[in-house]
């Protein structure tokens, strides 16, 4: 008998249909991006004539124009932030595996649960420790056919399950502000690596608020799309009917052209759909006709800092500047209820979904194997640490025979609540506003020790997402020097409303990507 | 006390012979060397979505109509949760309290009347992959050295078809089970072979006193044929018997029975858990089978096995009738010319004998050679059976060639026989015909069963009057 290895190296095929809509989608990127040279962001290096590039600075946007122009090559760009990564990494270990594929697009990070063929993906685990997956997931197809080279994988919270990179076995990321901080999470070595210098742009992924929130701690731009929107194919699953990749970027159009070049629906996830319209590019600097929801749950949380609560204020005062009609309104139960909801939901489909690390065909398995019972209790004790160990088991109780009812089918029943306070808020308003988490990035080490202060940290992100709504994070302003994160949160497929607000508030607001530290 | 009663259900498990696996793209063909179909999605890798066959759903339906069941609108998959190695993610993917059919009554006709087995349900899921247990007794675990997975057959298309308590016996169960098989066989959606594994069968089995209260059930594991489902099942009813003739009490066990003792024994419980901790699956979205789909099912659905067995039955009997029609060889029986139950009992015995397929006989040949069998010897006619398969099969020309008719070739053997059997040769000359059936035999032996029988008679009664 063979060893167990996939024969079938292709797994699920995009049929021709399919390969269709990607072929368009490329087309329209082969087009290029406009560009637009605002702040300088490429220095000639006098003696030798040689580009310097900024990478802190440049936008993706940016580093299009000056391929397009032939101002650098695809590999100087690469090699640009490949010095970045020599120089900053080892401070703010960003990077689980860098690759650095020599291409002639924007390069960008993968999130290391974004399987790519060839490349180390271990989702933050030792359990995944040496597995290289032989297909790539359907992002990261869609990232190569569009001409983007990996740069490498990021940091993240073991299996997603955090927010702060510290459950991460291969040990924390650093936030690029300050770091003595967190990054926040899961996708917190991304947003270091795109705030660091460290990649153009990157991918995360979100199931209570892991590409928001770590944006947010970043003083970047971070979207989770509409559920169904872009494909978990190839996703190393968390939570099944919560989990959406979405980009980490400097800007909101840079996001929005990322955005593009991932959503569509694929044959090979049965819950993608088609995007109701095509993604459009923001340009729009005013907010005028857009009815602007403040939800008072929202904004008004326990454990809302001050700074933060200030900053979201202006930001939502500059927004009727530029047009919006803003109003107050309400979700009671949503904020009540969710996180709690969320903590079943979430745990329970993990339970399901890391059952496959058996060691048996993949990954790291136990050098004590005595027998079967030995190998998967071994396996499963050495290769998880503690916080998926801690999800697996509420997770596998509320779906205990008995327990279904009360716990799963009944958070079931209370995220159907929340989608309809949503909706009901949605009738009166096209978007709503709030901080996107309640406190700015945390030191290393300050909320490690107790899950359920960190698990607050998605407070405000989790209601949307509990019903499978878009939510742009943008920053919003400075909180004791650290960056504050302004939730926009929209009704379903709403993405370009989101873009459209997002740009116009953002260039109002004016705020410096750049790391104060790290200014030239 | 009274007679106690066997209350029996079946459950039945179908692999459907789609072209590809339930949920990836795999070749559905296992039986190659191991683990030589498989891919990331049927290996359980890390991001791996289910994509469902649309085929499998579609012969699904199709055998929901068979089974009078109603079709669920908006059916769905769950998860099923346990630990075995055969079983890559840790779950299968499996329905459950929506399964695509359910509802169902299956009418099994017997010689008193039809009898209507009740369908719970008949649901889709994927089949595990095989375990090979080395260095054991008889291939299972316990005292395996080492055991082997073998994922080609990990995710093939599986339906699990539940039956309500409603067989009495264990022949009934035989006798429902094939009838069932044959239903699967001519929807085409299943070579539904026991000994393959493409057709496995579980039993509930308990006793009651009839009418009142269902008691205690142990359930059956894997049966891997008619016989030794019947016999399974009646070992099983035999034990409880005794158990509570004796006082006992039935426990709640899943069970083996080992055909080469003709015992039942427990199974290592590890194996069978039962908090299987079902929870919609959330890769995929609910299947709803277009109206059109089901529609079409029922206008292609012929006429069912049973109800073909009850219109044979008049003519030749309900054994025979029953028999054709599960064995798939009533419509041969139906195109062979001849008396209609010497046809019926050659097709069911010697044409059964040798495995030549129906579908490629040529029924008015097949009809003389029937009609010509007195005059050929046994072994000839099994040869010539075996041989109205192939295309240009001829009664007449095989008759003539297979047989010794050549009194020339035929006379040194009977000579010899003769001489070898002085005693027998009196006794026919003392007026005792009926050795010479005797001597007919020994000439046949001699000859490998070559010889013309009929030409053997008269040559025979040739020279023992000379």
């Amino acid at each position: 008998m063979r060893p167990i290895r996939p024969t079938g190296l292709s797994g699920c095929r995009r049929s021709a249909g399919a390969s269709d809509s990607i072929s368009t989608h490329s087309a329209r990127h082969r087009r290029g991006f406009s560009t637009y040279a605002e702040k300088r962001v490429v220095a000639w290096g006098a003696p030798w004539g040689l580009a310097v590039i900024d990478t802190l600075r440049l936008t993706a946007e940016e580093a299009a124009g000056l391929l397009e122009r032939n101002e650098v090559s695809g590999e100087e760009l690469t090699q640009a932030y490949l010095d970045a990564i020599d120089e900053r990494d080892a401070e703010l270990h960003a990077y689980l595996h860098v690759v650095g594929e020599k291409g002639k697009g924007v390069p960008l990070a993968h999130k290391d649960l974004i399987t790519t063929k060839g490349i180390p993906t271990t989702a933050g685990s030792k359990i995944l420790e040496g597995y290289v997956p032989v297909f790539d997931s359907t992002v990261a197809a869609h990232c190569k056919e569009a001409g983007l080279p990996i740069l490498g994988k990021t940091n993240m919270d073991e299996f997603a399950m955090g927010s702060s990179t510290e459950n991460s076995a291969y040990g924390p990321s650093h936030n690029p502000w300050d770091p003595t901080r967190v990054p926040g999470g899961s996708s917190g070595g991304s947003a270091a690596a795109v705030a660091g210098g460290l990649a153009p742009w990157a991918l995360g992924s979100d199931t209570g608020g892991s590409i928001k929130q770590p944006a947010a701690l970043c003083g970047l731009v971070g979207l989770r799309p509409t559920y169904g929107t872009v494909s978990r194919y190839g996703i190393v699953a968390f939570a099944s009917s919560l989990d959406q990749v979405g980009p980490i970027t400097k800007t909101v159009r840079d996001n929005a052209r990322l955005y593009e070049i991932i959503a569509g629906r694929d044959p090979c996830d049965s819950t993608t759909v088609d995007l109701p319209a095509p993604v459009e590019i923001p340009s729009a600097e005013d907010l005028k006709g857009i009815r602007v929801g403040v939800p008072r749950e929202l904004n008004e949380a326990e454990g809302i800092e001050r700074g933060v609560a200030e900053q979201v204020q202006k930001a939502i005062a500059l927004a009727e500047q530029l047009g919006a009609e803003v109003g107050e309104t309400t979700l009671p139960r949503s904020v009540d209820f969710g996180l709690a909801c969320y903590y079943l939901v979430a745990p329970a489909e993990a339970s399901s979904n890391l059952a496959r690390y058996d060691g048996v065909r993949y990954g790291y398995r136990t050098p004590n194997n005595g027998d079967l019972t030995a190998l998967y209790e071994r396996t499963r004790w050495e290769g998880f640490g503690a916080e998926p160990k801690r999800r697996i088991l509420i997770g596998t109780y509320a779906l205990s025979a008995g327990y279904f009812e009360a716990y799963y089918g009944q958070a079931q029943k209370v995220r159907t609540v929340i989608a309809q306070e949503h909706a009901a808020a949605f009738e009166s308003f096209d978007l709503l506003i709030s901080p996107t988490s309640p406190t700015v990035a945390f030191k290393l080490g300050e909320k490690a020790e107790n899950p359920l202060a960190m698990y607050l940290s998605d407070l405000l992100t989790i209601p949307s997402n509990m019903a499978g709504l878009p939510g742009l994070s943008i920053p919003c302003g400075l909180s004791e020097g650290l960056p504050v994160g302004l939730q926009l949160i929209g009704p379903e497929f709403s993405e370009n409303l989101l873009f459209r607000a997002g740009h116009a508030l953002e260039r109002a607001i004016g705020f410096d990507p750049v790391p104060e530290r790290l200014r030239g | 006390m009274a007679e106690l009663e066997p209350v029996i259900g079946l459950e039945i498990h179908v692999q459907l012979k789609t072209r590809t696996k339930m949920f990836c793209r795999c070749e559905n063909i296992w039986g190659d060397d191991g683990n030589t179909r498989t891919c990331p999605i049927c290996l359980a890798h890390p991001g791996t979505l289910p994509v469902p066959n649309k085929k499998a759903i579609e012969w699904t339906v199709k055998l929901g109509v068979a089974l009078g069941c109603e079709i669920a609108p908006r059916a769905l998959f769950h998860r099923k949760h346990y630990w075995y190695p055969d079983l890559p993610k840790g779950y299968q993917i499996s329905q459950y309290d929506v399964p695509l059919c359910s509802a169902g009554r299956f009418v099994l006709p017997t010689e008193e009347g039809d009898r209507a087995i009740g369908i719970v349900r008949a649901h889709l899921e994927e089949d595990a992959a095989k375990t090979v247990h080395v260095g054991g007794v008889g291939g299972r675990i316990a005292g395996a050295e080492h055991s082997l997975v073998d994922f080609n057959r990990g995710g093939t298309p599986l339906v699990e078809i539940v039956t309500e308590p409603d067989v009495r016996s264990p022949e009934e169960a035989r006798r429902f089970l094939q009838l069932l098989r044959q239903t699967v066989v001519e929807l085409g959606i299943s070579d539904a072979e026991m000994e393959k594994g493409s057709l496995r069968c579980d039993a509930n089995v308990s006793l009651r006193e009839p009418g009142a209260e269902f008691r205690t059930k142990t359930e059956l594991k894997n049966m891997n044929s008619f016989k030794f489902v019947a016999d399974g099942i009646a070992a099983e009813l035999a034990r409880q018997r005794a158990v509570y003739e004796s006082g006992g009490e039935i426990t709640q066990d899943t069970l083996h029975y080992d055909p080469a003792t003709g015992r039942v024994a427990p199974l290592r419980s590890k194996e069978y858990a039962d908090d299987y901790r079902y929870f919609p699956e959330p890769d995929l979205v609910p299947v709803e089978p277009p109206q059109e789909m089901i529609e079409a099912a029922r206008r292609e659905l012929g006429e069912l096995p049973g109800a073909r067995i009850r219109l044979l039955e008049a003519e030749i009997g309900f054994e025979l009738a029953s028999g054709l029609v599960t064995s798939g060889r009533d419509d041969l029986y139906a195109r062979v010319p001849g008396d209609r139950r010497v046809v019926a009992n050659v097709l069911m015995n010697q044409f059964a004998a040798s495995g030549v397929d129906p579908a490629n006989v040529n029924a008015e040949e097949l009809g003389k050679l029937i009609e010509a069998r007195e005059a050929i010897p046994r072994a000839a006619f099994a040869d010539a059976l075996a041989a109205s398969g192939n295309g240009e099969f001829s009664a007449d020309r095989y008759l003539a060639e297979a047989a010794i008719s050549d009194a020339s070739e035929l006379d040194p053997v009977i000579e010899r026989v003769l001489e070898a059997n002085e005693a027998q040769v009196a006794s026919f000359k003392a007026g005792k015909e009926g050795v010479l059936g005797y001597l007919v035999g020994q000439v046949m032996r001699e000859t490998g069963g070559k010889a013309n029988p009929k030409v053997v008679n008269e040559r025979l009664r040739e020279k023992l009057r000379a």
